[in-house]
């Protein structure tokens, strides 16, 4: 567990599917990707063959991060006011042997222009011979909280996935410990601790193939640091056993390299590598992506998907809509007794033209209402890319779908719609999936405020915005497609 | 991690990687090994004994889990291929239905026999793995033979006390395999596989009563070659109330 803190007008009148932004923008090419570090406001990660990316906001990731040794999939850790760094000087055979080798050094900071910035030398934890069943590269760091101690897995398909402890303080192997078999079938593992449980995540499948690579990963989950690692059926990652976290979709294949990040409580991102994004000629890229749990396992989340919506108040399950006069449809109840051999004909749903010009033409107010899939309860979302991002996404504006009336935070934290989308801050909304699947939704800004405020329902048919609360349905939205 | 160039250099270098054991299946020694359960030692060259010893002919069932562990296997017939890329149904049906030694389908043999497979002769060995699976990569590395671009056999009896309906053969293989029952084919593991317990099963098949016959053919290109199989009964429990024999 790697835990950061971070401050963090086309019409449609038909649902609509405008594309997943699933990988970074920038140039966010990057293999085995360690998991993501924040210093002094910006992200790093480092990946196979030394160097690595940064970026700003989370979302726009650029070449930069240095990281000296070459070698393969590094892993990286904040210890106290340091920065643990972890990686294969060697490559996994790709000298034509299996000889490994695994060094940690540190740094007080990972921005290369810093005057602190400077590796310690870096320090054999772990090796193999060439000969075991084991290739000593691929290393994963954890911290567990509940003992201090510092463990590190490693290993790929040549042989065994080992454990191996490190001291915390000074980032060497632990002296006498004896390295731990603990899977098989897999490689660039990571491990993680949540509510009582150690969690293995591996990656199966083939890599380096682009297109075709058909890497994913995989966990299984312990009560002990040593194992066994069993997965949802019962078996064991020493015998093949994983459940799905992530697999190829959309435009991206090969998911691989996890990496967790904890934003704050019930907001979790994982990193990996896609092996191929087709819209990137097929590159590498990084992937950041919501990480859910579901039943105590991990598994990955969409990213936000643009489209036309139902925002749905997970409090009571009412519709996020506009403060305007409810336009009855033709016709009412048919009655009872009529002829059920007459011609059966749809009935038109209400069209946006059938109802916009009963509308107030300046601000209109939001409440939160019975879903009548009605034109003031569908909302347009679009990222809005000038607009930058944040771990993991872009900012998206929120219009009523078919008009450009935007929705926007307030000086009093309220919500309202202003009648035309202009940019300004407080009509940028950053969306994060949550770890049960539901989605919190926050401005950009709330004007003349430093707060964090997210949107809330203040009562079943009243949205607000104010600080959000994992554990209050009122913090949370879902976005329903019909 | 970058598999398969590991994997395809690993495959062309092979030959002079190789750190050969030297042992053959005579003068087996129990007292070599540094891999126990759930423990490693790093820097341990692993020894053929660590994973086989040869097969006795005392009573023996599955292990705690239905994995059957006695089997005669044939020394890998060279079978290159730099990649497992072309492991599709297609390209394997036909690697497998090629006839490479005589009685390939039929034979149950005895340890020490030998077949001719091109220029190549191979020799069947009667083993018991010390593993729930096969590592074959480990037994050829430790008969100083091939272990990448390799297509091995593998034998065994199952006799069962009565006639069992409705059971399934689990497999998980690494790379690919094909498996018969009684000289009929029971499944196909196809792709660059890696070996996961009851990765596929077969549909519902009869053990009879008295001897059966398993076969099976694994393929691979750069990769730790090894199988595990086991039969689960119509609940998806493995079945144990069977014992395993060479002959």
């Amino acid at each position: 567990m790697k835990k950061i803190n971070i401050l963090g007008a086309t019409a449609l009148l038909s649902i609509v599917f405008a594309g997943t932004a699933i990988a970074q923008t920038g140039k966010p090419f990057i293999h085995d990707p360690s998991t993501i570090m924040e210093c002094d406001g910006k992200y790093y990660t480092f990946g196979t063959g030394g160097g690595g990316l940064i970026s700003e906001d989370g979302w726009t990731w650029n070449g930069g991060g240095v990281r000296p040794g070459g070698g393969a999939a590094p892993d990286a850790i904040k210890i106290g006011d340091r920065y643990l760094v972890i990686y294969g000087a060697t490559g996994g055979g790709l000298g034509g042997r299996h000889n490994g080798r695994i060094l940690t050094m540190w740094n007080k900071t990972l921005d290369p222009n810093s005057p602190d910035f400077k590796y310690t030398e870096a320090i054999e934890v772990a090796s193999s011979d060439g000969d075991e069943d084991c290739d000593a590269i691929d290393p994963g760091l954890l911290l567990d909280p509940t003992t201090g101690r510092l463990w590190c897995s490693y290993g790929t398909y040549f042989g065994f996935i080992r454990l191996v402890e490190l001291d915390p303080k000074t980032g060497k192997r632990v002296e006498g410990n004896k390295a731990i078999d603990i899977a098989i079938d897999c490689e660039a593992t990571d491990l993680e601790y949540r509510d009582g449980w150690y969690y293995l995540l591996g990656t199966h499948g083939t890599c380096c193939d682009g297109a075709n690579s058909t890497y994913n990963i995989v966990v299984g989950r312990s009560k002990s640091i040593t194992g066994p690692y069993l997965d949802n059926m019962g078996r064991d990652m020493i015998k093949g056993g994983g459940k799905m976290v992530v697999a190829a979709g959309g435009r991206v294949t090969g998911p691989g390299h996890f990496g967790r990040t904890i934003l704050e409580d019930g907001v979790e991102k994982m990193s990996c590598h896609y092996e191929a994004d087709l819209d990137q000629s097929g590159r590498s890229v990084l992937g950041i992506r919501p990480l859910l749990w579901k039943n105590g396992w991990p598994v990955a989340g969409d990213n936000f998907k643009e489209g036309t919506y139902e925002i749905e108040s997970e409090r009571r399950g009412y519709a996020l809509e506009l403060v305007v006069d409810f336009v009855r449809m033709a016709g009412g109840m048919r009655g009872f007794g009529r002829n059920n051999d007459e011609p059966i004909k749809p009935v038109p749903s209400q069209q946006l033209e059938d109802v916009i010009g009963t509308w107030p033409k300046g601000n209109i107010g939001v409440r939160i209402g019975d879903y009548m899939f009605r034109p003031h309860q569908k909302w347009t979302i679009t990222a809005v890319p000038e607009a930058g991002g944040y771990l993991g996404g872009p900012y998206y504006k929120i219009v009523i779908a078919g008009t450009d009336r935007a929705l926007a935070a307030t000086a009093d934290a309220e919500v309202i719609t202003v009648p035309a989308f202009t940019g300004a801050p407080e009509q940028l909304w950053r969306i994060d999936q949550l770890t049960d699947g539901t989605y919190r939704i926050m401005p950009k800004v709330v004007p003349n405020s430093k707060e964090k405020l997210a949107l809330v329902s203040s009562g079943d048919s009243t949205p607000t915005l104010a600080p959000f609360d994992m554990d209050s349905d009122n913090s949370k939205w879902n976005f329903r497609s019909h | 991690m970058i598999t398969m160039n590991i994997k395809t250099k690993t495959f062309f270098l092979s030959v002079s990687t190789l750190i050969l054991v030297g042992l053959g299946l005579h003068g087996y020694s129990e007292t070599q090994g540094g891999t126990t359960n759930g423990s490693a030692q790093s820097g341990t060259k692993p020894s053929i004994t660590e994973y086989f010893s040869p097969a006795s002919t005392k009573k023996m069932t599955p292990d705690a889990d239905g994995f059957i562990q006695r089997w005669s296997l044939l020394e890998p017939i060279n079978k290159p291929n730099r990649g497992n890329t072309v492991f599709v149904d297609s390209y394997l049906r036909n690697a497998f239905d090629t006839l490479y030694f005589a009685n390939q389908f039929t034979i149950v043999p005895k340890n020490g026999e030998k077949v001719k497979v091109g220029e190549q002769e191979l020799t069947w060995h009667a083993l018991e793995s010390k593993k729930f699976n096969v590592k074959l990569f480990r037994f050829a590395s430790g008969l100083e033979k091939q272990m990448y671009g390799v297509l091995f056999w593998a034998v065994t009896v199952v006799n069962c006390p009565q006639e069992m309906k409705n059971v399934r053969m689990a497999v998980g293989s690494n790379s690919a395999s094909m498996w018969w029952l009684n000289g009929k084919e029971a499944l196909l593991l196809s792709g660059d596989r890696r070996m996961v317990m009851d990765d596929c099963v077969s549909p519902r098949l009869t053990l009879k009563k008295g001897k059966n016959i398993i076969r099976g053919a694994v393929i691979n290109g750069p990769g730790m070659s090894d199988f595990c199989v086991r039969f689960l009964d119509e609940n998806g429990q493995p079945i144990k109330d069977i014992t395993i024999t060479n002959e």
